[in-house]
């Protein structure tokens, strides 16, 4: 901090209340046998294993002319009163109830099924993504939620000027048309029985209980791939 | 020249203003606005129970319906309060009594509540609706039960985290058979049994039940039960949510579920089994708060169950959720507005569940109207801060836990000031902050710069000198909670700002380097401040004035000292002239 620093009168002093008339001139902390003066120094002290420092007042009375010596202690973690600040009838959840087995699956169990994970890839980006199919009910849902997933990813791809902000992504072109299939892309997916099919002409839960993963091509791939009557190899896969 | 406004049209206009702030804005207009203001004002709230008697509230106020008061300092939920301090509500139950015979709504935070009180309340106010609790303690069932049974226009009664001395479930057999205008009953933080018959009975006589929050005793097998009786439900609360696999006992829950048609909000979830969770997934899309943070089941099982509330606003969770629920929940909450995750085993260094900084950087990277977080985590890094905060300038409310103390950047091994740094620059319209991990001086100079909206902090294990206290103190014009623990603070930067502390509403300090002698000079020369030293220790009178105290907690008050004080805390700088006489 710039400026100069006025004298520490070390005793408490009424005057200390008038004691900064000009809020510029507020000294640079100055103790007696600490003279921190600048950040790199005070940084150079808060280097090293991070560790609880024990308050105890003894340390508090013993240091209290030097509060940077008692600062650079580190010991080994010991128990803190009210640290970290959870309230009393959290703090036994974990040890109270036993940490569960991983879940049965069910006969009653439905329309929810366990976690069903699938991979997502899109043409142009290297990278894949996963998709829990259970947290969806409908294709429009899944549709948005593949946008989400690839449009930031794909934007970073065409971006060429290396500026972007970070986590904004709703400028980005969204990729529109899955659902009718009348966009850039479309969403396909490869079924229990190794074809690769559109997404969208079976109910729901009939494509959740057959599809084995996903892809999102360009609309064009589709019709090239009827034009020249070959299954797979134009398409990229 | 005269106000040629009616009285009457004045009033009328003012009944439109709800906000306190709002109405202490007004009734210093000019001396009839005041006039007007102080007749028609209907709701109190008083922040610090010590900052004001009761007395002066009830001259100035003579026709509240609603009184909400709070109590000890917040760093009482963490036991940092001892035993015994104060928040005492006796002594404001009885000059309301007298004061406010037609109250009808009381709501108390941290406050010491006997079963004596409750008896007042429950006799002393014919139209009495309202009992929120939270957070309180002192009263037993007893108590209890002579409010439920005394009150005959009860609507709300809202015990929330209080410690209550169970002596029996029989409380709530108390509400008499012709009472039916029960709207809101919340009692999850009892620990003893009540008759489920009678609070069957009471539910089904009940239409404008609209809350309804069990407590852990109320077995999986009865919520059906229940919810069938209550079909009108918008927040309810699970008792233990776990029972032996059964596809009756299961589809009868569900198809409880799917027939609560309002159900905006879930809690409870006491030892969850698992299986029996997707039974609440009919009512998922509908839900806009869900707190599962006494569900401890897999990561997996959770995220299943969240990834479905679409249209979820709240989520309370434990870090079992991992870094991959939330990143789901980045994907599928889009409305999410406040993320709370609590640790499932805070005592251990290392827990082995995967919840890292990047699960809070997913969810304010994906959830636009994200704006109040409570995290806790064991890791952290400044480009992780910096990338929140840039994410979510909208945040309001940034409350972050690194379990380890003074724990630094886990990548650079730097202090996190720039990542803290950069959530009070970026975020402008922060008014809650709470800080953890490894701090220095710097961290206070850019608090102190940008955080002019800043309303409440808290702080812990940081700072290097009295610097950092000053910059705070100094820059943060809408300060008004400074909570302050182990950090090397001391006398210069409180008494150089002194003034600062008559136009906050309080400011504690404890493990820090505050002395005895600073806090009675403090007190001498501010007659608008108590400068409460709470010690514990003995001999504290042959202590040197230089040593630095135990704790103390500093509140401005109109009232003059408190006569309520337990041996180890002493009001500094007052004697019994320092009273404000108000007989």
């Amino acid at each position: 901090m710039e400026g100069g620093y006025s004298r520490v009168v070390e005793d408490v002093h009424p005057q200390l209340l008038d004691l900064i008339p000009n809020e510029r001139n507020w000294f640079v902390k100055k103790d007696n046998n600490n003279n921190i003066e600048g950040d790199e120094k005070k940084l150079e002290l808060r280097l090293g294993p991070p560790g609880v420092e024990d308050w105890s007042l003894s340390n508090a009375h013993k240091n209290y002319k030097s509060p940077q010596k008692a600062a650079q202690k580190r010991s080994a973690p010991a128990p803190v009163v009210g640290w970290p600040p959870v309230r009393s009838f959290r703090k036994n959840i974990a040890s109270s109830s036993s940490k569960p087995a991983p879940a049965k699956k069910e006969k009653m169990v439905d329309s929810c099924q366990k976690g069903f994970f699938v991979k997502i890839n899109m043409i142009g980006v290297p990278i894949g993504r996963k998709v829990d199919l259970n947290a969806y009910d409908s294709y429009e849902k899944l549709f948005v939620a593949v946008d989400q997933l690839f449009r930031g990813l794909l934007a970073a791809q065409n971006d060429t000027s290396g500026g972007r902000v970070n986590g904004n992504h709703e400028h980005d072109k969204a990729i529109t048309g899955l659902l009718h299939g009348n966009g850039e892309y479309s969403l396909v997916y490869e079924d229990n029985e190794g074809d690769r099919m559109l997404v969208g002409d079976v109910p729901w839960h009939m494509f959740v209980s057959s599809v084995k993963r996903l892809r999102v091509i360009k609309s064009s791939e589709i019709s090239n791939t009827c034009c020249l009557g070959s299954r797979q190899e134009n398409i990229k896969l | 020249m005269a106000c040629s406004f009616p009285e009457e049209v004045l009033e009328h206009v003012f009944s439109f203003l709800t906000s306190q702030k709002d109405r202490n804005a007004v009734s210093v207009v000019c001396k009839s606005w005041y006039e007007m203001e102080r007749w028609c004002r209907k709701r109190i709230f008083v922040g610090n129970c010590y900052s004001v008697n009761p007395r002066i509230m009830i001259r100035r106020f003579p026709e509240v319906k609603s009184v909400e008061l709070k109590g000890k300092p917040h760093f009482a939920d963490f036991n940092l309060v001892p035993e015994g301090w104060g928040g005492f509500v006796y002594p404001w139950i009885v000059e309301i009594a007298r004061g406010y015979p037609w109250l009808e709504e009381i709501r108390l935070k941290r406050m010491v509540v006997t079963d004596e009180c409750l008896e007042m309340i429950s006799k002393s106010f014919k139209n009495f609706k309202v009992l929120v609790l939270s957070s309180c303690e002192g009263f037993s069932t007893d108590g209890l039960a002579a409010i439920v049974a005394n009150c005959r226009n009860l609507r709300v009664l809202d015990l929330r985290e209080c410690e209550v001395e169970e002596l029996s479930g029989h409380w709530l057999s108390h509400f008499p058979d012709s009472f039916t205008s029960l709207e809101s009953l919340n009692m999850a933080c009892l620990l003893s049994e009540v008759s489920f018959s009678a609070l069957e009975r009471l539910v089904a006589r009940s239409p404008n039940l609209k809350t309804l929050r069990l407590n852990r005793t109320v077995p999986l097998e009865k919520l059906s039960t229940l919810l069938q009786r209550a079909p009108q439900l918008v927040d309810f609360g699970t008792g233990a949510y776990s029972a032996e696999i059964r596809p009756d006992v299961y589809s009868s829950l569900a198809d409880a579920f799917s027939g609560c048609k309002n159900l905006k909000s879930l809690s409870g979830f006491w030892d969850v089994t698992p299986a029996y969770l997707p039974a609440i997934c009919s009512v998922c899309s509908l839900l806009t708060s869900l707190n599962l943070s006494y569900a401890t089941t897999q990561s997996p099982d959770l995220t299943k169950i969240v990834g479905q509330c679409y249209n979820l606003q709240r989520l309370v969770v434990l870090d079992y959720i991992e870094d991959t629920g939330l990143n789901t929940i980045s994907i599928s909450c889009k409305d999410l507005r406040e993320l709370v995750v609590f640790p499932s085993d805070p005592f251990v260094a290392d827990a082995d569940v995967l919840l890292t900084e990047q699960g809070l950087v997913s969810v304010s990277q994906g959830c636009p109207k994200l704006q109040s977080v409570l995290y806790f985590c064991r890791q952290m890094s400044n480009s992780a801060l910096i990338s929140i905060s840039k994410n979510r300038p909208n945040l309001t409310c940034f409350r972050l836990c690194i379990i380890e103390p003074r724990a630094p950047d886990y990548v650079t091994l730097e202090p996190l000031d720039v990542g803290f740094g950069s959530v009070v620059e970026n975020c402008k319209q922060l008014t809650r902050l709470s800080m953890s991990g490894l701090l220095t001086d710097r961290v206070f100079e850019y608090i102190g710069t940008h955080a002019k909206n800043l309303d409440m902090l808290s702080i812990a294990f940081a700072g290097d000198s009295d610097l950092g206290l000053h910059h705070v103190l100094s820059g943060c014009d809408s300060l008004r909670k400074l909570e302050i623990r182990d950090c090397p603070f001391g006398d210069k930067a409180l008494l150089a700002n002194a003034s600062k502390l008559e136009r906050m509403r309080s400011l504690w300090m404890s493990s820090c380097f505050v002395s005895f002698g600073a806090c009675k000079l403090l007190g001498q020369k501010m007659p608008g401040l108590n400068v409460e030293v709470i010690d514990e220790r003995e001999n504290i009178s042959s202590i040197p004035e230089c040593t630095p105290v135990e704790k103390v907690y500093i509140y401005r008050t109109v009232s003059g000292q408190r006569f309520d004080i337990p041996d180890y805390v002493r009001i500094m700088g007052k004697d019994k002239d320092g009273v404000y006489d108000l007989s």
